[in-house]
């Protein structure tokens, strides 16, 4: 058997390296996060936002921008025939799993990194919040790396996998949402950042993260099955 | 001569539809079977079966002796598969691609290389390796899914009509990587079999519903 690590990186480079080629996920992740928030600007009519709609809109758009590239993420296995190769090879499939979820959370990162500031231009007061901020999102985008992955390995082989995967991910994801704006909400309230019940928003986050790496290391392997 | 593959009543359906349909064969290492047959007769899905990309529907299967579908584990990695796709990233060069193979197999570094090296030249594409395999003709990603079928130096090679899109070139180059040879376990399928029945050891003749016309 090749080593998990061996085969982790060699799928996850191959992927990173295509994306870094193509730009067919990342760049349209964000123009869809930067046009939502300037959707937002003229529709709410506000050039300032706090507490729970500015956690809402920040999240809504961040959750949405990702399932772009959630419905990308299995597409080259799946027409240039990845998923053989790689069931050819003696590889522990959830390598595979950890691959893919750990390239869906590259795009989360980089998208942020881009697009949160535009937020924080757009609708915030102060960047005191963006340090804080920025912990609550990186544990909100591994569960949604790994949830994502998880589905869009399901969805990836139906005709209707555009369809199938927000469909799926959207009730999955209703707890890390419920999660990450309560972690965020207080963040952006009037008057700068506070921390109530901030510290059980994030373990609740970890315990969604935790759960469903579990779930996608234990299933994974029957997914790729014919 | 010890057996690389024992077939004993094989079934497959898709659907209420028999593809397969109680195939039996018995094939030693170092032979070449050759599986005739018209479109729709089960050939690609008795390839993809040995391959352990799919399940077979019943009857005993055995390949490179690990059990199917158990014991998959134990062959993957030890067969060269050459499908009607070339499994090959379009947006990867042809070196890049055959480098991402070669790690899943447990090949690196510089063994990994020269092992690229030598194939590419095999097959007289060492010019092209650095082209997208987007930018190759259907001919050269052949030449290139030749290379990564037997990068690995595979025990078993399961070829379903390897020679497509091949010039009268590539079809010599790619003859001496996956043609007969010592030790080399062969299943060959294929619509010419003037070129292929000279190599065989024996023939598997699929009919309609995969039921076996002539063994």
């Amino acid at each position: 058997m090749t080593p998990t690590r061996v085969a982790f990186a060699a799928i996850l480079g191959k992927d990173l390296r295509a994306e870094l080629r193509t730009l067919q996920s990342l760049p349209a992740m964000a123009l869809f996060a930067v046009t939502t928030f300037v959707i937002f600007r003229f529709g709410l009519d506000r050039t300032a936002l706090s507490g729970n709609l500015a956690a809402g809109v920040l999240w809504v758009t961040l959750l949405f921008a990702a399932i772009l590239g959630i419905n990308r993420l299995f597409v080259a296995e799946r027409e240039e025939g990845g998923f053989d190769a790689i069931r050819l090879a003696p590889i522990d499939r959830t390598a595979v799993f950890a691959a893919k979820a750990a390239a869906l959370l590259v795009y989360l990162v980089m998208l942020e990194l881009i697009v949160v500031p535009v937020f924080a231009v757009f609708f915030l007061d102060s960047a005191a919040a963006l340090a804080p901020l920025a912990l609550v999102l990186l544990l909100a985008d591994l569960g949604l790396a790994a949830t994502g992955a998880l589905i869009s390995s399901m969805a990836v082989n139906s005709r209707a996998r555009d369809l199938l995967a927000p469909l799926v991910l959207l009730p999955l994801a209703v707890p890390l949402s419920i999660a990450a704006t309560g972690a965020i909400e207080p963040l952006l309230a009037v008057g700068g950042p506070g921390y109530e019940r901030f510290g059980a928003w994030l373990t609740v986050l970890g315990l969604y993260d935790l759960i469903f790496l579990l779930v996608g290391y234990a299933v994974f392997d029957f997914l790729l099955e014919d | 001569m010890s057996t690389a593959i024992e077939l004993r009543g094989l079934r497959r359906n898709f659907g209420d539809v028999p593809v397969l349909d109680d195939i039996d064969v018995t094939l030693g290492t170092g032979e070449s079977l050759v599986v005739l047959g018209p479109n729709g007769a089960g050939k690609t899905t008795l390839l993809r079966i040995l391959a352990t990309l799919l399940r077979p529907g019943g009857g005993e299967v055995r390949v490179l002796g690990a059990r199917l579908p158990g014991d998959a584990w134990k062959a993957r990695g030890r067969i060269g598969f050459l499908g009607h796709e070339p499994l090959l990233y379009r947006d990867l060069s042809g070196r890049e691609n055959l480098r991402f193979h070669a790690k899943l197999h447990g090949l690196r570094g510089t063994e990994a290389e020269r092992r690229i090296d030598t194939l590419l030249a095999a097959v007289g594409m060492e010019r092209r390796a650095e082209q997208h395999v987007a930018e190759l003709s259907a001919g050269m990603r052949q030449r290139l899914a030749v290379c990564r079928c037997v990068l690995h130096e595979p025990e078993l090679l399961l070829l379903d009509e390897p020679d497509s899109n091949l010039d009268a070139e590539g079809r010599e180059l790619a003859r001496e990587l996956i043609g007969p040879g010592e030790r080399r376990t062969r299943v060959l399928v294929t619509h010419d079999p003037e070129r292929a029945l000279p190599d065989a050891d024996q023939v598997l003749r699929l009919g309609a519903g995969g039921r076996v016309a002539v063994a």
